[in-house]
């Protein structure tokens, strides 16, 4: 599908998003804001997140999602977004990093 | 996230519009801003260059911290005439990253023998751009040479706003499609947006050659979209 025109309504984050929510979840939207050196998704990319921890999206090449759906699951419960910062220099803070080297800001905040 | 911004974002992905979705980070609020809002000083000017460069980013205006996630349709390539350019037109376009389809209603010219893995319809413009529309994150290559064929696919491209138009033929050529065009009711104004004869200025010769001045040309006119005329996109 990556030469479609058209949105993939399956695999779209943002659709599934507004679909979660039309189905009464609570949701979450991760987003990544800043990369530095060899980030696998570019600045703008979603991972979407439900209270139950199902994810749809990526905002890395599946190095940190664990990290971001844990966050995620807090952001629902108390509203507050947070702004979270993965790289290799963060192992001992996140236990999680990126192998490639890079660094990655990951917005996560919740819908509505 | 808002959810009304979810969905407004949403229904103008949908709809092939661009939208940019401006978050600011210090206290969560976000907006929907569509192409053509006006927004004033350096937030304005960020989201401005983000629409035309399709780059999301974090911009720091009246002391805070906005980001802004640009959501830019996929430009595409609408080719009018399944012929030899077009037969190296078609793999180059998409190589480039603009996915391309094919129209042509003589069956003899538009088979899939002579465009392998293209989007192919053998079928009047007519037919196809009333289930699939054009809009202004299209480019439109007319190139049959053929009035009954190019014309009607003309008009509409420009009424649609089709971010580039070109069509192949001299400028003697031209000049009678422009009195056609005229009598079918377009403007002076849109007709003068279309690139005839076709192509950037590399002295192409071969097809192949003419189907590389063609898609110079369209990059371009993609790259410096709002550049120029600023109500060009309105």
């Amino acid at each position: 599908m990556e030469n479609s025109i058209y949105l993939d309504e399956a695999r779209d984050p943002l659709v599934i998003a507004e679909g979660w929510m039309k189905d009464g979840k609570d949701v979450a939207i991760a987003t990544v804001v800043e990369t530095w050196g060899s980030a696998p998704r570019p600045v703008g990319s979603h991972l979407v997140i439900d209270a139950d921890g199902n994810f749809h999206g990526s905002v890395s090449g599946g190095c940190v999602e664990g990290a971001v759906v844990t966050e995620a699951i807090d952001v629902i419960d108390s509203g507050k977004a947070r702004m979270l910062e993965f790289g290799v220099a963060d192992e001992t803070a996140w236990q999680v990093g990126l192998s490639c080297g890079g660094r990655i800001k990951v917005y996560v905040e919740r819908l509505g | 996230m808002d959810p009304y911004a979810l969905k407004t974002l949403n229904a103008e992905r949908r709809a092939r519009r661009a939208a940019i979705l401006v978050t600011d980070l210090g206290d969560g609020r976000d907006r929907i801003v569509r192409e053509g809002d006006q927004v004033a000083g350096d937030l304005g000017a960020a989201i401005a260059k983000a629409f035309r460069t399709g780059n999301s980013g974090s911009v720091e205006a009246e002391g805070r911290t906005f980001f802004l996630n640009a959501h830019l349709p996929r430009p595409r390539l609408v080719v009018i005439g399944a012929v030899h350019i077009s037969q190296a037109l078609a793999p180059m376009a998409k190589i480039a990253g603009y996915p391309v389809e094919i129209i042509d209603p003589r069956t003899a010219f538009a088979t899939s023998e002579r465009f392998p893995d293209i989007a192919l319809h053998a079928e009047w413009p007519e037919d196809v751009l009333k289930r699939q529309p054009l809009d202004s994150y299209t480019a439109l290559a007319a190139v049959t040479h053929d009035p009954k064929i190019d014309d009607f696919a003309l008009k509409a491209a420009l009424d649609a706003n089709c971010f580039y138009v070109g069509a192949l033929g001299s400028r003697k050529t031209h000049a009678k499609r422009v009195e056609r065009l005229l009598a079918l009711g377009a403007t002076a104004d849109q007709i003068a947006r279309i690139h005839a004869p076709i192509g950037l200025d590399i002295g192409a010769a071969s097809p192949a050659e003419i189907a590389v001045a063609v898609l110079a040309q369209t990059i371009h006119a993609f790259r410096s979209r709002g550049l120029d005329a600023k109500g060009a996109a309105a």
